[in-house]
């Protein structure tokens, strides 16, 4: 089976534990603001590679994975898009005993027979999901995203159902998610999940901006900077529930 | 004074575990029978004493007068430097624990003519000296030199092919170096027991057999190595010791140590001077000082912070040309720390911290080369704290001691960057390299040098057709390749034979055993450029452009192909097979010396001058740009990661190139994670992954290229920043700036 992706990085370090190869897929349907990968959004684009292909490299590099509890990451664009490449990919890693992880956004999920019966293989091969959850009000979300966020905190409530270990990414966009009650909100949800591991909060940053004008598109987040080490401090400690901040009615 | 130090003042050994070392030269035995491995972290380590601040300032503030003295702070031009040619000379004498200069005030640099008068006098002329007419005189008209030597030796063939640098970097116009002392003996024995044992060696040398050469010149090489040892107890006399005798503390253990080394560099200015495998060995003196009371922690980094302070302040006298070849002033005094003992024990010890710590007590330095024999089986602590220093000081270079250890066994030492070799037991002939780039274009234009325009190597048929054909240029090249080795040996064999005649090296060879094993060591330049280029001629369509002469100048490539340093055997096998075959090609030709013949890829900061003089090459590359360092690809042609980089690398075969495969790395802090203890665990991990692909060596860079921006335009905030090039550190700032922009243009890994 071929997969389409945009890249690979022989050397992660911040997108799972350890050292990790990780393949960023072509295709995403979200269209974020801040997205530091839009050379991914397009579906067409990239190069495809087979399961064969790509195990075969990966291969090479399992001394590394080994010394480092590291393994292999799929990141995007949206992996699930091709979720049944994934699926005959970690299924061949998991023959290896390499460790398998997805950063996804759930972009893309829904309960569908269909859908569901791949991820719910999928999800037996994956040891781990880096989980975006970028805004926990819908109405944000879609202008941030373009989608509304129900089915993604679905998918979240879904990957508790079946007990996959997830790390939860928060990116903190001044401005935007950096809100004590939205940030406070986005906690108390999470909280309602048994499988989160770990919360981590990414500070926005521009490092893809060039990437937006290489494709001639237009950035909208010109005129933001990223957030100050103190409000990435403060978001840590709400989400990770070490400070509790009163919700206003609304 | 304690009884336990009295006895010891009276039984040197006093405390020592039992052993062979007892009976004869032995050294590995002693360190084996008593060093304490330690397995516990750093938090022991004591910062630097008052009297150590106050030396290194001393030493920062003539470093910074040198610098603006235009690189030299003083220079001998009248005392020719022997063993004991000048009186002591201190920084400090009531402040120093460990003292000996090279000259009589530190940073004088001595002059050293048995290389090459004409060297010695323009290196002096070079920095504003005048030579003394009587020192020129007489080693002009009365007393040949290495130099001369080797010039009366070479053929008009030699001769070209190095003014076309296709042969290049030789040492036949300066010392070669690459022999380490075993230093450690002068500690153990005391030279009267190292001068005994020497003179039963010379009755065992020819007794009854026939006087051929090689007997003579033994017997007399001999003899020349006690004079060496019995000058090198009247060194310690100048400076107040008896080392005719053990030493019998940790501070005399240092002390006869260095003063061994300094003995060496008094005598010769080899391009590295390396020191070899000393830090668990101190630790046993130590240890035992300690465990007597006699010694506590701050004192005992004070003993490794003054050491590492003398070794840090070994300096000669340069050429221009040498200080283009081999950039920042450096001398390779190389120590090697930690590995695994054959028994599996890791040779920690609390020494091989305290060595390292001297990063942070003086300050990052690119002398002593610090290199850590790495191994999966080293403790974790000790891998934490190297990769952290690594990360502080971008001061460390690592070296396989996986793969080293069944070559060369427990005790061997890296001399220069990544030259293996037992202690005491084996020397190797140094024999820089030869320009691999530049013999593909002489495949391609018949033996006509691409610069120069003449008849380099013979007038084999050149490539005639607009395209290069794959098949066609390798035949070619395989000729080619043929015609360099045998010149290359035969050039290393007359410049080996003039130094041993003209520039023996009698005191570090007074310290290696009667039997010495010799490699000749031969080298590689431009890997990368050749495989690109070859894989470029078959994966893609390369055009020749020619000049009126029907001379190709330049290449046109028409689409891409793989390039080494991307994991992709398509190209990493062609620079695998190359190594393989120079290296089989050199085995073919005779040795002086019955030398075993090996090779390594390293160029050091040579890159560059080796690509000012070659021509535009059929991978892209245009002429005059720099050839990649070592094994290293081509600057941002790796473009899936550091990993694949390394496994690239990784894929070339140590077992034909067994110099060492010099790789060089820089990363950016925040590539290797997001904090500190990530970072550090991280690089470990990394070099464990390395070291079990059968990497060979890696230096390891950690910082933005904006620091070495900044250090361009103000070096004067920057005195200390130290970066590793291709297997050695220096100081940033004394780079050129041609090869500070080469640095800087190199792949550094950034992805997040």
């Amino acid at each position: 089976m071929k997969g389409r992706i945009h890249s690979i990085e022989t050397l992660g370090t911040v997108d799972g534990p350890g050292l990790r190869y990780i393949i960023f897929t072509q295709g995403c349907l979200l269209r974020c603001q801040f997205c530091h990968n839009p050379d991914t959004w397009k579906m067409t684009a990239g190069k495809e590679m087979t399961v064969a292909e790509i195990v075969e490299d990966i291969k090479t590099y399992q001394p590394f994975f080994e010394s480092s509890n590291g393994g292999v990451t799929v990141s995007g664009g949206e992996p699930l898009i091709q979720a049944e490449f994934i699926l005959e990919l970690f299924t061949e890693l998991k023959k290896l005993g390499i460790h398998t992880c997805i950063d996804s956004s759930g972009g893309c999920f829904s309960r569908s027979p269909r859908f569901l019966n791949t991820l719910d293989k999928l999800m037996e091969v994956t040891d781990l999901i880096l989980y975006d959850l970028k805004q926990i009000d819908s109405e944000m979300h879609k202008q941030l995203t373009g989608v509304s966020n129900e089915h993604i905190l679905d998918m979240a409530r879904y990957l508790d159902e079946k007990q996959v270990p997830i790390w939860v990414r928060h990116v903190l966009v001044p401005g935007g998610s950096d809100d004590d009650q939205l940030l406070q909100r986005l906690s108390d949800f999470i909280a309602t999940l048994s499988n989160v591991e770990r919360i981590d909060v990414l500070p926005y940053h521009k490092l893809g901006v060039y990437k937006w004008e290489n494709l001639g598109l237009a950035y909208p987040l010109e005129n933001v900077e990223p957030p100050t080490e103190e409000r990435v401090k403060n978001a840590e400690a709400i989400l990770n529930r070490k400070i509790t901040i009163a919700l206003s009615e609304t | 004074m304690k009884v336990a130090d009295e006895v010891t003042k009276n039984n040197p050994w006093n405390g020592f575990r039992e052993g062979n070392w007892q009976k004869e030269i032995d050294v590995r035995d002693f360190i084996l029978k008593n060093f304490s491995l330690y397995e516990g972290n750093e938090d022991f380590l004591a910062g630097p004493t008052e009297a150590t601040e106050a030396l290194w300032d001393q030493v920062m503030a003539l470093t910074k007068e040198e610098r603006e003295r235009g690189g030299v702070y003083d220079l001998d031009t009248k005392i020719v430097s022997t063993i004991t040619s000048h009186d002591a000379g201190y920084l400090n004498k009531n402040q120093e624990k460990v003292v000996g200069v090279q000259t009589d005030i530190p940073f004088k640099r001595s002059l050293q003519p048995f290389g090459g008068i004409r060297m010695a006098a323009v290196s002096a002329e070079s920095y504003g000296y005048k030579l003394d007419e009587e020192v020129e005189k007489i080693f002009t008209d009365y007393r040949k030199t290495h130099n001369q030597g080797v010039f009366d030796a070479y053929t008009p063939e030699i001769r070209a092919a190095r003014r076309a640098g296709v042969v290049t970097g030789l040492p036949d116009a300066y010392g070669r170096g690459r022999i380490i002392g075993d230093y450690r003996r002068v500690a153990l024995y005391g030279t009267d027991k190292l001068i005994e044992a020497k003179k039963a060696d010379v009755a065992l040398i020819g007794g009854n057999g026939v006087m051929s050469e090689e007997i003579i010149r033994d017997r007399e090489e001999h003899m020349e190595q006690i004079r060496a040892l019995q000058e090198l107890k009247q060194l310690g006399d100048i400076y107040g010791f008896d080392i005719s005798k053990p030493a019998t503390s940790a501070q005399e253990a240092f002390q006869w140590l260095y003063l061994g080394y300094l003995a060496a560099i008094k005598e010769q200015n080899g391009a590295a001077m390396s020191l070899g495998r000393v830090s668990t060995f101190l630790d046993v003196y130590v240890e035992r000082d300690i465990e007597n009371g006699i010694l506590t922690e701050e004192a005992a980094q004070e003993l490794v912070d003054h050491f590492v302070m003398k070794l840090r302040l070994v300096k000669f006298a340069r050429t221009p040309e040498y200080n283009e070849l081999f950039s920042g002033d450096p001398t390779w005094v190389t120590e090697s720390i930690a590995g695994i003992a054959e028994d599996g024990r890791p040779l920690v010890t609390k020494s091989s911290y305290r060595f390292l710590h001297t990063l942070d007590n003086l300050g990052p330095a690119p002398e002593p080369n610090l290199t850590v024999l790495w191994s999966e089986k080293l403790t974790d602590n000790f891998k934490k704290y190297c990769a952290a220093m690594s990360i502080k000081t971008s001061s460390i270079q690592y070296e396989n001691d996986d793969l080293m250890r069944t070559h060369y066994g427990d005790d061997y030492g890296i001399a220069c960057c990544v030259s293996a070799m037992r202690i005491g037991k084996q020397m190797q002939f140094f024999g820089a390299r030869v320009n691999l780039a530049k013999a593909l274009l002489y495949a391609i234009n018949g033996g006509v040098d691409e610069k120069l325009k003449t008849q380099i190597a013979p007038n084999y048929a050149p490539v005639t057709s607009e395209y290069l054909e794959y098949d066609e240029v390798m035949k070619k090249y395989d000729t080619m390749l043929d015609w360099l080795a045998g010149i290359y040996v035969n050039t290393l064999n007359i410049i080996h034979f003039m130094h041993d005649k003209y520039s023996y090296e009698r005191i570090e060879m007074a310290l290696h055993d009667r039997e010495v094993l010799r490699t000749m060591a031969c080298g590689i330049a431009g890997l990368s450029v050749v495989a690109d280029s070859l894989s470029a001629i078959k994966h893609s369509k390369v055009r020749t452009i020619r000049d009126e002469n029907g001379i190709a100048i330049d290449f046109e490539i028409e689409g891409d192909y793989p390039k080494y340093g991307n994991n992709d055997d398509r190209v990493d096998q062609i620079a695998a097979d190359l190594v393989k075959t120079f290296m089989n090609k050199i085995k073919q030709h005779k040795t002086y010396r019955q030398a075993v013949h090996t090779q390594s890829i390293l160029t050091i900061t040579s890159n560059v001058v080796y690509g000012k003089k070659t021509g535009n090459t059929p991978d892209g590359r245009k002429a005059g740009e720099p050839f990649a360092p070592g094994a290293n690809p081509l600057h941002g042609r790796d473009q899936n990661g550091s990993l694949a980089s390394l496994n690239s690398v990784a894929k070339m075969p140590y077992n034909h190139s067994l110099d060492g495969i010099s790789n060089t790395f820089s990363i950016v802090p925040k590539a290797l994670g997001k904090d500190f203890d990530t970072q550090k665990a991280n690089l470990a991990a990394m070099l464990d992954g390395y070291a079990k692909k059968k990497g060979h060596h890696l230096n390891v860079n950690v910082f933005d290229r904006e620091t070495l921006l900044d250090a361009m335009e103000h070096p004067e905030e920057y005195p200390q920043l130290t970066i590793r090039v291709s297997g050695y550190a220096v100081n940033f700032i004394k780079l050129t700036r041609e090869q500070q922009i080469d640095v800087i243009n190199r792949t550094f890994h950034e992805s997040l």
